[in-house]
């Protein structure tokens, strides 16, 4: 056990954790904190796998910004900010499933790299990333691209407040006028 | 020297925790908060391949899955308020399947501020 190996298992220990809390947790707002407990720590993880351009997208993109509109649906949907009792199923389904498939692939991975060693990885920049992205990647990203457009016209076009549908009392006002 | 299985294990038990959430949750914010812990440890193995491969194609697919992550939580949170507006209520447990919207339930949310004052203006230009 390398420093690294240290570093990467209680970055790991602190995402599992978080992510326990984030699934069992009674209280939605502290759902979405735990989620930043957990995407930090991948994120912490990312860095020590040398791959830090990966982490600071995470970082500015998970944390920043897709944990705020979560938080943002929390507070737009008027959800109680104390304790809900409502939240969850029935518990043996969802948790025959997802210990099916975490414990399973954890197997899995203990099978095969189980004592499979690789030398530390350097501190990358982001230069070989960006010649692979402009590169060998360069026509998935642009239609990236306009996947990102089009579900932002999407989004836009979805909440919009005035329905495509006449609203009844839409209707009444033209009426009355 | 660094073992990749640490990180591998990792998401693995983080996909399963993602898949656990999304069965058990009813709130559909809570689902797609479970849905990102999914794709982050999908992120996770990804990195960490490219580690035991000495490539950057790993890190590149983690960036698009993280484009497509924000994409996909902003399109399924404009979801989520559009059936919040129309029925009050986002359990998807009483998600009615036809398209009545629920006949006591106020057609225009007074929490959304903005948007309320901003619907007149449509409907003003129209008249």
């Amino acid at each position: 056990m390398t420093l690294q190996d240290v570093l990467l298992a209680v970055a790991g220990l602190v995402a599992v954790a978080g992510g326990v809390a984030v699934v069992t947790t009674k209280q939605l707002v502290r759902a979405g904190l735990w989620l930043v407990v957990a995407l930090g720590a991948v994120a912490v993880e990312f860095l020590l796998l040398g791959a830090e351009f990966a982490a600071w997208v995470q970082v500015l993109i998970y944390v920043g910004a897709v944990v705020v509109l979560l938080l943002f649906a929390v507070m737009l949907t008027r959800a109680p900010i104390g304790r809900s009792s409502d939240l969850d199923r029935s518990v043996l389904p969802a948790a025959l499933i997802g210990a099916a498939s975490g414990l399973g692939l954890a197997a899995l991975f203990v099978g095969v790299f189980g004592q499979f060693q690789v030398p530390a990885p350097a501190v990358g920049t982001a230069e070989r990333i960006g010649d692979s992205v402009f590169g060998d990647w360069v026509l998935p990203f642009e239609v990236l691209s306009i996947l990102l457009l089009a579900a932002l016209v999407g989004a836009i076009v979805l909440s919009r407040p005035s329905a495509p549908a006449p609203q009844p009392d839409a209707v009444a006002q033209g009426n009355s006028r | 020297m660094i073992r990749p299985v640490i990180p591998l294990v990792t998401a693995a038990l983080l996909f399963g925790l993602g898949a656990y959430g999304v069965l058990r949750r009813r709130n559909t914010v809570l689902v797609l908060m479970s849905v990102e812990l999914m794709l982050n440890a999908v992120n996770l193995i990804l990195v960490t391949g490219d580690t035991m491969r000495e490539k950057v194609t790993g890190q590149v697919f983690a960036l698009f899955v993280i484009v497509i992550a924000a994409a996909e939580v902003g399109v399924g949170l404009a979801l989520v308020l559009r059936l919040f507006r129309l029925r009050q209520d986002i359990n998807t447990d009483q998600v009615a399947l036809d398209d009545e919207p629920r006949g006591d339930a106020p057609s225009e949310e007074p929490a959304l501020a903005g948007a309320a004052a901003a619907a007149p203006t449509p409907d003003g230009e129209q008249a």
